[in-house]
Parts: C-alpha cells; structure tokens; sequence
C-alpha cells in the first residue's frame, strides 16, 4: 500500500485521477478508526496533511455576496479561531460541540462532508447558510449547493476521482445559533442538532435539523411562514405562539428514527424544542 | 525469562516506599509507581513484549444461541504467518471454569450461549494477520431462538446442564405477616453497567520450554486465576506462574478469566510468547456486567415513620454463565433493606441464566441494585408521610448494636446517621452562570436557564466488607528486612487502588524505614485473595501489618539477646521504634527505630491474615454471613432542562464509614472515582442488549462520564475505627457507588416530579 | 459497531507489504521499518519505536489515552496514520521537557519529572495510571497555550480524555497546583 504525500493540489488531483481508488486522508478521525477496527483496508492512501491550500481560507466577495472559501481540511479548530467565529458564527458553535480536542484539532469541515453522516454537527449550518461545496478533479472545479451534494446517510455525489477541495459559507448576515442535544455534556454523537441564520437585510430564515433524517433537512414552507410574520424592521420581542408555531413545523417536517441512541418520538420533540429556543435567541440578538 | 516493558528492556523496577517523613500509615506519600506513570514507563499487561513473540486472537460466537455443527479452522492455518489455530479439542484439562461454578467452557463445544463467547483462538506473526485469520475460520452455526427475558428463565427449557436458575434466596426477618399503616410499593429497575476500565484485557504467556508456563496477566486474583489455568491446561501448579503485569483498572471486570488459558494454550502449542490485548469492541463483550435488576418493593411504616415491615422481590439477570452470581444474588438479598431497623422482612432474591451477556462483580456487587430499590422506596415513603426525606432516614437509621434482616447483629461501627447528616451538612451549590458547561446540555448550548429546574435527594446504602456466607478468606504477606529496607511480598493485584502505597506505609511504620513492594505473582507467596469486596487493606494490610510485627518482635528478640536482657525490657513503638524500659537501667537510653536495630542481619517473616468466622444463610435467609459492615450516605443536586430532559450533576456530597483513612488522598481517590461511576449509571451508562446483542460495544455509544460531567464532590469522612480490623480500617473502594446513583436519581425526581423509576435516566423518560 | 466479528474487505495484493519511512518522535529521527503501511502511529510508537507511553485503550478517538503532540497540535495517535506523519515532529509524554530545560536535553527529558507529572503523583491524580500519559500530554498543551484558565476551560480542554479511576477530582487539584506554582514564579 502505498501513501502518497502531495505538497501540491495539482499533484493531489493527478494522483486521484491516475489511480481513482485511493484513500484520501485528510484529518482520519473516522478512516483510521474503520482501518484501526479491521473493516478498511485502503489500497492506496492520499495524504492531504501538506496540501496548503487545502487548509488555507480567505474572504471572496463583498457585501451581502460575501463568503468564506474554507479549504477542505480546515479543521474544527481552525473554525473556532475568533477570526473565522466572528466570520461563521452557527459554524463555529457546531465546530465546538465536535468530539474532543484532539478531535477538533484534527478533524476537518471537508471530512465531515465526505463522512456525510446524518449527525454531522456542521452539515446543518452548512445546508442552512446555502453553502456550496467545490469539488475538483483532473477535469476541473465543480460548485454544488451542500444540499445536493449530501445525498442519504453516509453518502455523497463526490465522483471517485473527485476531492473535496473547498466550501463556500456565507458570511453572517445576522444573528446565528447551533444548538445540539447529546446525553453526555462532551464527545457525544448528536441525538438532534439544529441550525438556525438570520439574513437581517434579506429577511431570510432558515433552519435545518440534523439526526431527524437521511440527511439534513430544512422547510422551505416553515421559513417562509417565519418570514413572513417577522418584524423585521422593529424586530420586537417574539410571540411565544410564533415561536411554539415554528417548533411545532419544523418538528412535523422531521423524519426521525428509532436507534440505540434516541427514540424517534424524542427526537421529534427535541427538535421542536431546539427549532423554538433557536429562533428566540436568534431573534432576541437582533 | 522477564518480559520486556518494550521502551528499556527492562522490567520497572520494584515500587519504592517515600524515603521523607510523612510517608507513614495516616500521610498521604506519593505512590511508588507513581513516577513510572506519570512518564509512561509503567508496564502494562499491554505493554509488555518478548522475543519472537505472537499475536494471539479470539473468535467469538456472533450468536446469542446456537448450535456449533462444526468448525473448520482450516482455512486460517493456511494462511501465512498463522502459527496455530486452537478449539475446543485442544484443551487438555478441565474444559470449563469459572469462579463458583465451572460451567463455563474455554471454548464452546456444540453450543454458544452468549454474543461473544469463545469458540477458537489463534496466533499470528501480526496483529493485522490474526485478525484475518480469524475472518477466515469457518463455523457453521443453527441459530437457536434466545432466551433474553429473565422473568422467563424459570419456566424455559434449560439452556445449559445445570439448569436456568443460578440461585434463589429467601429471607424472612420477624413476623412475615406484619403490616404498617402506611405502605407503599414501586418496581424499579437498573439496567446493565459496566466497569469500563481503560486498560484492555492483555496478557503475554511464554511457555518456559518444560512444559510449563508463565503468565504475566492484568487481573484481580493471580492465586485463583493460577488454579483455574492450571486445571484447564492440566498441568500442577507448579508448572504455571502467575504475574501481575499491570493494571488499568478493575471494578470487578477482570475477576473472570478472560484470554488467560487462550494464551497460555496459545504459547504451550507454539512453543512461543503469545501476547493477547483485546480491542475495545472485544472488551465489551470479553468481560461480565453489572446484573440488570428489577425489584419490586412494598414498605410498611407506622404513622409516624417507623419501618415495620419490607417486603422485596429482586430479580438479576446473570446472563449465559455463572461467574459469581450466587454471591451477587445474595448480596441483594442481605442488603435489600438498606441501612435501617428493619422488624420484619420478606425478601425473595433469584439470579437466572439467559442467553444475555454474563454478568458478575461489578464494584457495589447487588447492594448497587437494591439501593436504588430501597431509597427510591424512602423518598415514596417520606413523601406519603409528609415528612422530611432525611428525618425518614434519620429516624430508621441502623446503629452499631441492631440486628439485620439475616438475624446478624452489627457489632462493628455503623455511624449511618453521622454519614446521613454529614453528608446533608455541605453547603448546597450557588447557581452559577460561568459558562455553558455550567447548564444541562453542556457545549451543545441547549439550555434555557428559566426551563432549568434544580433538585436535590439523599440516599444512603450498606454493603458487606470482604467475603460472606462462610467463605474462607485469608491473605498472605512476608516481611523481610534487610539493609536497611524492608521490601513487602503479596500477591495482591494492585489495580490502581492504591496497595502498593498503603503496604509501604505499613512496613514503614512499623519498622521505621524506607520499604519496597516486590512485583506481585504466584511464585514463592500464597494467595492475597482477590482485589475485590472492599477487602484488601483489611486482609492483606493486615498480612503485612502481622508480618511487619512479626519481624520487628524477631528484631526486639536478638537485640534483647545482644543486650543481655528480656526481650519485654525493650518496647516496640506504634512508628517503628525500639525504646528502652521506662524504669531506664541498662537499656533506658536505647532509641533507635528497628530498621537500625536490625543491623547487618537479615530478619524475615511470613504472615497469614484472616477474619473471623462467618456462616452461610440457613433457614429463612438467617446466619452471620458477614464479617463487617461499610456505610455511606450521597446528596445530589441536579439541573434538569425540563423541556428536553438534559440533566446536569452539579454536586455530589458524601458521609462515608471509613473506619480510618490509612491514605487520606487515596480514600478521597476512591469516593471520587466510585461516585462518577455512580453518576454514570444514573444517567448515561448503560450496556444496550436487544435478542441478546450487545448494541454499544464502544466508548462512541458506551458513555461514561467525562470531566465535563462530573459534579462538585464534597466528603467527610468519618472515622470511627472497626474493631476488629487492622488500624480500625474499613475499605473505601464500594460505599462510593452503592447510594451516590440513588441519590441522583432522587434529585431527579425532585427537580422534575416525574416519578423516576429506572436507571440510567434517559432524558426522553423526563419530559 | 454490531456484535459480529467485522469481515475485513480482501486485501490489495501489496497490502502487506512492509513501509519504510521516517518519523521525528521527541526529537530524534527514527527509522521506521517492519511495520504495516496502515498502521497507525500508536501502534509505531509502541510496538515499532520502544514509546509505549501512549495507550490503546479504545483506538477509536474517544477516550484521549493515546494523546501525543503532532507539530505542537494535540491530537490522537490511534487516529493518526504513522507514514502519513513523515516530516512532522511528533512528541509523546517521554519527550515532555521539564520547566527549566531545554528541549531536547536528554539528561533530564524522561529522568526529571515535569511540574505537571509532580503535580499529578502528588495531587493524587494518579490510580491505575492508563488515562495518565494522555492526560499529562493534554495538560501541558492546554497550560502552554493559556497559563490561566478557568474551571470551566480547564474541563472543556480535557473532556477527550477519559479516566475511570479518580473521577478527574484529584486531576484538575493538580493542575491547580501547577497554575499557581507557575503563576508564583512568573
């Protein structure tokens, strides 16, 4: 088995577009446990650790066009430097409740979007910011909303010989929360998280749910009808029937499931609850 | 030959005693293997290597039942670099074990009674190619339906010889007929724990090339280890050694052999070193659990609070083999009632097989369960009576002179009402606001401080100290002092209890010099007993205490002699010194400690500690069946989020029966670590069984707590010395986890009103 | 995971054959051989490099026992592939540097204790002492990158390691002792 160890993008995108089924290896925190327990054995590894631009952001665009490109292997940490937290503040909120330290340190935004699990703590900030994922192979660049590009648990429209290379986060256009419910206080699988943004000058909400279906999801109907009754001028204090009403769609739209982790039913009610508090925070920023 | 710790080459060098004052019995000295740790060169069983050693690994059932047809080891032998492949044909002894009955089979022969149970074992040049190897050993099972109900167990066809039923007990204390004024009733149920300790299960066996073998293993009781490998491979005792390789924790985990005759069957057949350390996922599976339980409980009281009557059924599922369910059973049974003047009693205790995950010792051993039964039953009653939890506790306290409900009298300390009220004398917590981790819901930023109820409980529990039912227990020690230094030999498992520390401390207090503890193994030293039942510092404590003295009494004899005098005109002091007579004469200026008494000459002395007597349960549950008595009350204040049903532990505090704290810092270790096992079962561990599948085998999905969830700890520890053990001491290892998980659970129910009746509370049960 | 024993996918034809590579641990430049190229770099360290400091005691990520230092980053080992660390500079708890030496000076790395080891056997912060080197690793990074933190940062900072024995009450008194010593001598 070989590892390769490019410095380069370009070299990393020739490797992976001569030899397809590569392992790439950005942080491991999920690869190496699967290689560690027996049930994956790479043929090849790609190594992404000294792809700079990989782990490299900047700013593109202004205004209300602006947005972060986050190389693919910024890792959670990375997300909650004060820098980046001020830029991408949901991100940066689901950056914090991700495993451990050394996870943080080491895990990557690209990985949890190739990972694709339904509990990735920041696929629903991602999916509620619109963010775009870029994928780069041999042939070229390709942009897709990370909406499309997670397709069901724990699988993706990535070619095989594509890499993840970067994500496109609008920058905050308001207040932002990340809320997530674990039964332990630190390193736990998300039993239901919840995203929540606020586009101040667009008048825009939205909000996405993790661990309550296949994939993140949203409800374009729910944010709507939020929008619509929000004051958005005066921004007063919320109604507690809007805010319970909110709740109450979101967690209708949810499609949650029974594991070892959680109940379906709890799910379905924790979502109405986390969507609820979400949307009063968020608000009671403005 | 000595493995290697793989950094030097070298073993670690024996622990050593603190050479400064205030390392004797009463100090706090830093403990001899401390530095070692600290610096990572301490050698775990799971860090120990040898030349051309092999990896060995285990094949295990995927079944909870089945019939094995056959098994086909084959195709793993022809793959390269696969030394051997053993089943159940190659085991030359006994074919079964276990620690009170050997029903258990080294491997499955025909059948499989649990998800995970041994049917093959091999060893490879790599850990990766045993892995493979294993994949590759064709087994053809007939999936059997399981039995995974215990209320079923009685009444189903046994699925092993010796029946379904471990073992029943019945106790009946006064009048069975007695009736309160007052009654109330619960079913309560406690679901599967584990002792989760970090260190895996590993071994290294090198076979001495004469038949014979030497084990270096992590384990709990080398001595009976040794006697059950022995007897599996068929070879006297003489023939298979036994050492402490060490020890990541414990908890009762490790004392069920595990890959013990794997390995040393595995090193016999190759002619090699065979090391084995389990995985994580195989470690769920690879060791017994706490027993599920449900009871269900009916408490007659007088108007005024008085207990009159307890009535208790209690049923353990002990899962696919015996292991030590007997006592466990009997454990709950003995301590069902909990600290209190109990008049009357009727408590119906069963252990059955099911075709679960074995379980067995897991530190509180049954009194865990049944306290959860008892003291959720207190807080049912306080409330029907309107009357203060604790005044309720207060009120029936057990104290030194009262008889149990086995018709035993506690003639030993028994301060439950000190332990009561000084556990509720701690401040109670500010609210405090510092940061998320200060709210339920932690960095997951969930909480919303006015749906935020705080509550707080009390409960308070018994348990035996040291074995029970006429278990004849003892502890061997030897003494020897040369040069200046006295080195300890005993067989205990240090487990990280903190032995190794307080056997040092002895030696040095009473021969007043710096001492050494050898490596612990079965060579040359009978057994220490287990590391278990709260029982070491008494028992093999009280070995080194006796051999200490016994050597010191051999010092005071040959000065006497140099001297010219009676040994009784010199005077052994309580910290290791020799004086003169008081009357002065010719010894009245002699103050030398006996370490300088001693001289150039080599003193040396072997000890054999034991306890009194006790006596199995006859008629009625009744019978002096225990030694002593250990004691401890919890307050818990919780946080609960009462919209989502997160629960934050803010603080735990604790009145605990120490007896005498030989350590104080290491005492405190143990109320702390025993409460955040306590705090776990309350609210996130649980072992998840579904048909007899272990569904969280891992620390992903098996949650203990982290730093992050562990509450404030206060303790008083009170001291009121046990009679008839050395020093006074009780041991502190059990008392932590028995009452803590009750007293959360309480303030549970008091923050949110549910009507908490099982544990681990799962946040979707409180909302 | 399931209850089964994992079926592991059919090997790649040179799947195992033997790597050779070079890792910087603790200073020192080890040639790395006879090991499988997915090893992870626990495994390098214990049972290629003579480093059995770090543990294995999930080798999943979740419990911190295996905690080391890549390019001055906390990380775990079990996680890290070893040959994909060439070229960075790895340090295990036997690397640590006590306060007042230099980096590197092997006469007192791995004989003199740091101010967090000391503190940790005197606070009583170690039982059975698994959890322990990932711990002191963990601590020293927290304090070299914020001498001051608070309770609740302190907790934050360590929740990936996980001990079974102390419940961590004798951990963070240990760490108090050492802030207050380094504060005192600043």
């Amino acid at each position: 088995m070989t590892v390769l160890a490019p410095t380069r993008l370009d070299d990393a995108v020739a490797a992976l577009a001569a030899d397809p089924s590569l392992t790439v290896l950005a942080g491991g925190t999920d690869l190496m446990v699967a290689v560690n327990y027996g049930q994956y054995r790479p043929a090849g590894v790609l190594s992404l650790r000294r792809v700079r631009e990989l782990h490299d952001w900047h700013v593109e665009g202004e205004g209300s066009a602006a947005q972060v490109v986050l190389g693919a292997a910024t890792s959670y940490t990375t997300v909650l430097d004060p820098a980046l937290a001020t830029l991408l503040p949901a991100l940066a909120q689901a950056s914090r409740t991700v495993g451990s330290p050394q996870i943080r340190n080491t895990g990557t935004v690209g990985g949890n979007l190739g990972t694709a699990s339904p509990a990735g703590d920041t696929l629903p900030v991602l999916v509620a910011l619109d963010a775009t994922v870029e994928l780069t192979s041999a042939s070229g660049s390709r942009n897709m909303p990370v909406s499309e590009f997670v397709t069901g648990p724990k699988q993706t429209a990535l070619a095989q010989d594509e890499l993840v290379t970067a994500v496109r986060v609008p920058i905050a256009r308001g207040p932002q929360e990340f809320l997530k419910i674990g039964v332990r206080n630190a390193m736990v699988i998300a039993v239901a998280n919840c995203a929540l943004v606020l586009d101040l000058g667009g008048r825009h909400l939205a909000c996405a749910l993790g661990s309550v279906g296949p994939v993140p999801m949203r409800d374009r109907d729910a944010e709507r009808w939020a929008e619509a009754r929000l004051d958005w001028d005066a921004r007063p204090p919320l109604d507690h029937a809007l805010v319970d009403d909110f709740g109450r769609r979101m967690a209708a739209a949810s499609r949650p499931i029974d594991d070892h982790r959680a109940t379906a039913a709890y799910r379905r009610h924790a979502v109405e609850v986390l969507a609820r508090r979400a949307l009063a925070r968020a608000w009671a920023a403005t | 030959m000595t493995p290697a710790l793989a950094s030097t080459g070298v073993q670690a060098p024996p622990a050593r005693g603190g050479a400064a004052a205030g390392a004797r019995v009463g100090d706090s000295p830093i403990r001899p293997d401390g530095t070692p740790k600290v610096q990572g060169r301490f050698a775990f069983a799971s860090d120990l290597e040898a030349d051309s050693m092999l990896w060995g690994r285990t094949l295990r059932s995927p079944h909870p039942y089945a019939r094995v047809r056959s098994v086909d080891v084959g195709p793993a032998l022809a793959i390269a670099g696969v030394s051997c492949v053993l089943s159940a044909d190659d085991v030359p002894g006994a074919s079964t074990y276990g620690l009170m009955a050997l029903d258990q089979p080294v491997f499955a022969r025909g059948v499989v009674r649990y998800t995970g149970e041994p049917i093959a074992a091999l060893a490879a040049d790599h850990p990766d190619t045993a892995r493979r190897a294993l994949a590759a050993i064709v087994v053809d099972y007939e999936p059997l339906e399981p039995l995974v109900d215990p209320a079923r167990s009685a009444e189903t066809p046994p699925i092993h010889p010796d029946g379904n039923v471990f073992r029943h007990i019945r106790i009946e204390h006064g009048d069975p007929a007695a009736t309160g004024e007052v009654v109330v009733e619960g079913v309560y149920e406690v679901g599967m724990q584990d002792q989760a300790f970090l260190g895996p299960e590993s071994g290294l066996a090198v076979p001495d090339g004469e038949g014979g073998v030497d084990l270096w293993v992590a384990t709990q009781w080398l001595h009976e280890d040794r006697d059950q490998v022995a007897a599996c491979l068929g070879l006297p005792h003489e023939q298979v050694r036994l050492h402490l390789g060490g020890v990541g924790g414990a908890f009762g985990g490790r004392e069920d052999l595990s890959m013990q005759v794997h390995a040393c069957l595995l090193a016999l057949h190759t002619g090699r070193p065979v090391k084995m350390s389990y995985l994580r996922d195989e470690s769920f599976v690879g060791h017994v659990h706490r027993h599920p339980a449900r009871m269900r409980y009916r408490h007659h009281a007088t108007a005024a609070g008085d207990l009159v009557k307890i009535e208790a059924e209690v049923l353990l599922d002990g899962g696919a083999y015996a292991s030590s369910s007997s006592a466990v059973v009997s454990n709950a049974a003995r301590f069902a009632c909990g600290p209190y003047r109990v008049p009357n009693a009727v408590v119906d205790a069963t252990v059955v097989r099911t075709n679960n995950p074995p379980c067995g010792a897991m530190r509180g051993f049954g009194a865990v369960q049944v306290c959860f039964g008892h003291e959720s039953q207190m807080d049912k009653l306080a409330a029907r009576l309107a009357m203060d939890p604790v005044e309720l506790r207060l009120r029936n306290a057990l104290a030194t002179g009262d008889v149990l409900p086995t018709g035993q009298r506690v003639t030993g300390a028994a301060p439950v009402a000190e332990c009561i009220r000084a556990a509720v004398a701690h401040p109670l917590p500010t609210t405090s606001n510092d940061g998320w981790l200060d709210h339920p819901g932690g960095a997951g930023r969930t909480a919303e401080p006015p749906r935020v109820r705080r509550g707080v409980g009390v409960a308070a529990g018994l348990k035996n100290v040291m074995y029970s039912e006429g278990f004849e227990d003892d502890s061997e020690a030897r003494v020897r002092l040369s040069g200046g230094v006295a080195s300890v030999t005993c067989a205990v498992a240090e487990v990280g209890q903190g032995f190794v520390t307080i056997a040092s401390q002895i030696a040095r207090t009473v021969l007043g010099c710096d001492a050494v503890v050898e490596p612990a193994g079965t060579v040359g030293i009978d057994s220490a007993g287990s590391s278990s039942a709260s029982r070491q510092t008494w028992m093999s404590g009280g070995a080194v205490l006796q051999a200490a003295r016994q050597v010191a009494g051999q010092v005071r004899s040959a000065l006497a002699e140099r001297l010219g005098v009676v040994p009784e005109s010199l005077t052994l002091t309580d910290d290791g010194w020799i004086v003169g007579a008081a009357d002065g004469g010719a010894v009245g200026a002699l103050n030398m400690t006996v370490a300088e008494a001693a001289g150039d000459r080599v003193f040396e002395s072997t000890a054999v500690h034991r306890h009194r007597r006790t006596y199995p349960l006859g008629e009625g549950g009744q019978g002096d069946a225990d030694v002593s008595f250990v004691f401890a009350a919890h307050r818990a204040v919780v946080d609960v989020d009462t919209d989502l049903g997160l629960v934050r532990v803010v603080q735990v505090t604790t009145g605990q029966d120490v007896g005498r704290m030989l350590h104080p810092t290491q005492v405190i270790g143990q109320i702390e670590g025993g409460i955040a096992q306590g705090v776990g079962l309350a609210v996130m561990e649980e072992i998840v069984v579904e048909d007899g599948l272990v569904r969280n085998p891992s620390f992903t999905d098996y949650l203990i707590p982290t730093v992050a969830d562990t509450p404030e700890v206060l303790a008083t520890c009170i001291e009121e010395p046990e009679p008839e053990a050395p020093f006074g001491a009780k041991g502190a290892g059990e008392p932590p986890t028995i009452s803590s998980t009750a007293a959360v659970a309480a303030a549970i129910r008091s923050a949110t009103g549910v009507d908490v009746t099982r544990v681990p509370v799962r946040p979707w049960d409180l909302i | 995971m399931t209850g089964t024993t994992p079926t592991p996918a059919t090997p790649a034809p040179d799947a195992d054959a033997e790597a050779v590579y070079q890792l910087t641990v603790n200073g020192t430049a080890h040639r790395v051989e006879g090991t499988r190229p997915t090893d992870s770099l626990l495994h390098v360290l214990r049972d290629r490099l003579g480093l059995p400091g770090a543990k294995n005691a999930c080798e999943q990520g979740e419990c911190g026992s295996c905690s080391v230092l890549v390019d001055e980053v906390l990380v775990c080992a079990c996680l890290e592939l070893a040959e994909a660390a060439v070229g960075c500079e790895i340090t295990t708890v036997e690397g640590l540097t006590p306060v007042g030496a230099e980096p590197g000076d092997a006469a007192l790395t791995g004989t003199v204790l740091t101010d967090v080891q000391q503190a940790m056997i005197e606070a009583g912060g170690v039982q059975c002492g698994f959890c322990t080197p990932g711990f002191v690793v963990a601590i020293h990074d927290l304090l070299d990158r914020v001498p001051d933190p608070g309770p609740l940062e302190v907790r934050e900072a360590l929740a990936g390691n996980l001990c079974r024995c102390t419940g961590y009450g004798r951990i963070l008194a240990a760490i108090e002792q050492v802030v207050t010593v380094r504060e005192n001598g600043r």
